[in-house]
């Protein structure tokens, strides 16, 4: 098994360093970074072509990205050289926003795990009831459901239900507008109170596209291994239900979910970006947008390198669970 | 004496007897075409799915000649309420919400096409070869996957559409360049069992190329997964195009698709709902026809399908 996971992180290193490459060339073919300085007024030509050499902008691009590599691996991730960022830091810039984007998904996935998991067992369990036709319905709808709607629907009714709260005479609950800056402090019944008004809407956001895909996901296979032969087999032998769906059929029907968990850490980021642009929260999503659109090499580049490492290890954590869950599959 | 030469040509999915067979036959025969085709059409979902994504079709690119209004028209006062004239009321700006509608929904329509072909095509092809001929082109293909999924799209098509263009074309084309790798591996899957079969033994020994092998022998044999994937790849297009666009980093204004609408009306929520909920329903049933549709293909494709008679 560690034979296994070190030669797949030996293999992930080739595809990163390529990918990274990729990027590279992509964002440096994208734009100049100093485009907005010539419309600067007291800006002449000289203090442009200083400005491309203190950035090493005069280089080939393989130099560039070779110092940006070696620079990267040492941990010096550059500044930011957008206009009126000061100077930004990358490294505390892209950690700050992977936290904050940290904290709302993985609280969502494990939200939409669980109940996706429990709906599509129910369901698989009792094909074709009224319960089944309403999950995979809903699971249906919400798969067809452009995420940014769902975002913006969940938000404004969240406003709705703080008016009434405020025609009650009560403190509005839901926050829609990111995190207070400095935690939540108060004593422990507030700080829930704030705590839950803070995350629930974004993490209700997400969750529910997150849902669809594992509980459709988990009727199917939890469907698949029902109908297997072990199962019968079980049940021959005068297993009683509860024992035959927990014991021998729902551990067998987690395992593709468990993978699919761990592979949908793309998908569910680019959920993360647009959940957190309408909930105006400081994450990965904010600023991927604001470098994009100030055009900032250097923040992108930090922010493509640190989400490629980490969808690279969810790969690796995925076939690894994979493994371990099934022993049929030996890794090595 | 129809039936001998079967395996010599399209093996598996060519098995109609020639048209001379019917008066040796007590019933009728029919091809695996229209057998998968009486499916379909008996498949009461995707019948209607087929008739909205029809309407809407026609509503993208008929509608503009009857409507009165036109998206760019900027005439009318600024946020009329819903009227006779302006059903789904006007924008900020004044243009009328169903002529932009219509123009919107062509363009998410057109991009949504365009990537689907794209990525089936590039898919295909590059599973076919891989699976076909394994060893270092499929070692090669599938790094490059593995590659392209370490990459996050959203990001990719947001630096390009920005530093080259926004034009809907560009959006298609990035899209398409990231939606391909789904459709590639389950092709990929497929021909490494189809290769071992006798037909395609039987094609290479008479001489067939590598191309003609590919794409008369397999293709045909997989055609219904990739219809399948083809058509759920449509609607994925549909939903990624409206976020990216939704993020301000996909098609530019002042040309606008579905996601461009949401994006700038959805303050309106509050005070003029029909400004959001127009979109929003033709973005959602947008793309519950099309998933419903590929449903449909995937239980009309199924040989084991006994849900809807043939």
């Amino acid at each position: 098994m560690i034979r296994y996971i070190i030669r797949r992180l030996l293999i992930s290193i080739p595809i990163l360093l390529i990918g990274s490459f990729a990027c590279y060339v992509l964002v440096a073919t994208a734009g100049n970074p100093l485009a907005e300085m010539r419309f600067r007024p007291g800006v002449t030509e000289a203090d442009i072509k200083a400005a491309e050499v203190s950035l090493g902008l005069d280089k080939p691009v393989f130099i560039r990205y070779w110092n940006w590599l070696t620079d990267f691996l040492s941990g010096d991730w550059g500044q930011s050289i957008a206009l009126g960022q000061a100077k930004t830091a990358v490294f505390p810039a892209v950690t700050d926003a992977l936290w904050t984007t940290g904290r709302l998904v993985i609280g969502a996935e494990l939200l939409a795990l669980t109940l996706g998991v429990s709906v599509g067992v129910l369901a698989a369990v009792r094909q074709y009831s009224i319960f089944d036709y309403l999950a995979t319905s809903t699971a249906f709808l919400m798969f067809s459901m452009p995420i940014f709607c769902v975002a913006v629907i969940v938000k404004n009714y969240g406003i709705q239900f703080n008016n009434v709260l405020e025609s009650m005479g009560l403190d509005r609950w839901l926050t829609t507008a990111g995190p207070r800056p400095g935690g939540f402090t108060g004593s422990f019944g507030e700080v829930i109170f704030k705590y839950t008004g803070t995350f629930l809407l974004p993490t209700v956001a997400l969750m529910l596209i997150s849902f669809a895909a594992y509980s459709r996901f988990e009727r199917a296979s939890m469907l698949e291994i029902l109908h297997s032969d072990f199962v019968r087999t079980a049940r021959a032998k005068g297993i009683s239900q509860s024992r035959v769906i927990f014991k021998h059929a729902f551990r067998n029907a987690l395992i593709p979910v468990s993978t699919l968990f761990s592979l949908n850490f793309g998908a569910v980021l680019s959920g993360a970006i647009i959940t957190e642009t309408v909930f105006g929260w400081a994450g990965m999503g904010t600023l991927l947008v604001n470098s994009v659109r100030q055009f900032d090499p250097p923040m992108l580049m930090g922010w493509l390198a640190v989400t490629a490492t980490l969808i690279v290890l969810f790969n690796l954590i995925a076939d690894v669970v994979y493994g371990i869950l099934d022993p049929r599959i030996r890794l090595g | 004496m129809a039936n001998i030469n079967l395996a010599s040509e399209g093996g598996v999915v060519n098995s109609a007897p020639q048209s001379d067979s019917h008066e040796f036959d007590a019933t009728k025969t029919r091809t695996q075409g229209q057998l998968v085709m009486r499916r379909f059409l008996r498949h009461r979902l995707a019948m209607v799915s087929l008739g909205v994504f029809v309407f809407l079709v026609l509503f993208a690119f008929l509608g503009p000649f009857i409507w009165t209004f036109d998206y760019e028209d900027v005439s009318s006062k600024s946020y009329q309420p819903m009227s006779g004239t302006h059903p789904l009321g006007t924008t900020q700006v004044g243009k009328d919400m169903l002529a932009l509608l219509m123009r919107g929904t062509g363009y998410s329509l057109q991009i949504a096409l365009i990537v689907a072909a794209l990525a089936t095509a590039i898919g295909v092809t590059f599973g076919a070869l891989a699976g076909y001929l394994r060893g270092f082109v499929d070692t090669a293909l599938m790094r490059l996957v593995d590659l392209l999924l370490i990459i996050p799209q959203i990001a990719v098509a947001a630096i390009v559409v920005k530093g080259f263009s926004g034009s809907w074309y560009v959006v298609a084309l990035v899209l398409a360049a990231f939606a391909w790798m789904s459709i590639a591996r389950i092709t990929r899957g497929e021909t490494l069992s189809l290769a071992q079969r006798e037909f395609v033994e039987a094609a290479r020994a008479c001489g067939a190329s590598t191309p003609r092998i590919i794409f008369k022998h397999l293709v045909p044999n997989m055609i219904g997964s990739i219809t399948v994937n083809a058509t759920l790849a449509i609607a994925a297009a549909v939903l990624t195009e409206a976020a990216l666009s939704f993020l301000g980093l996909g098609v530019q204004p002042p040309d606008t698709s579905l996601g461009v609408i949401v994006l700038e009306n959805y303050g309106q929520f509050m005070n003029r709902p029909w400004l959001f909920w127009g979109p929003f329903i033709v973005l959602v049933s947008l793309s519950l026809a099309v998933n419903f549709i590929g449903d449909g293909l995937r239980d009309a494709f199924d040989p084991r399908q006994t849900k809807v008679r043939a």
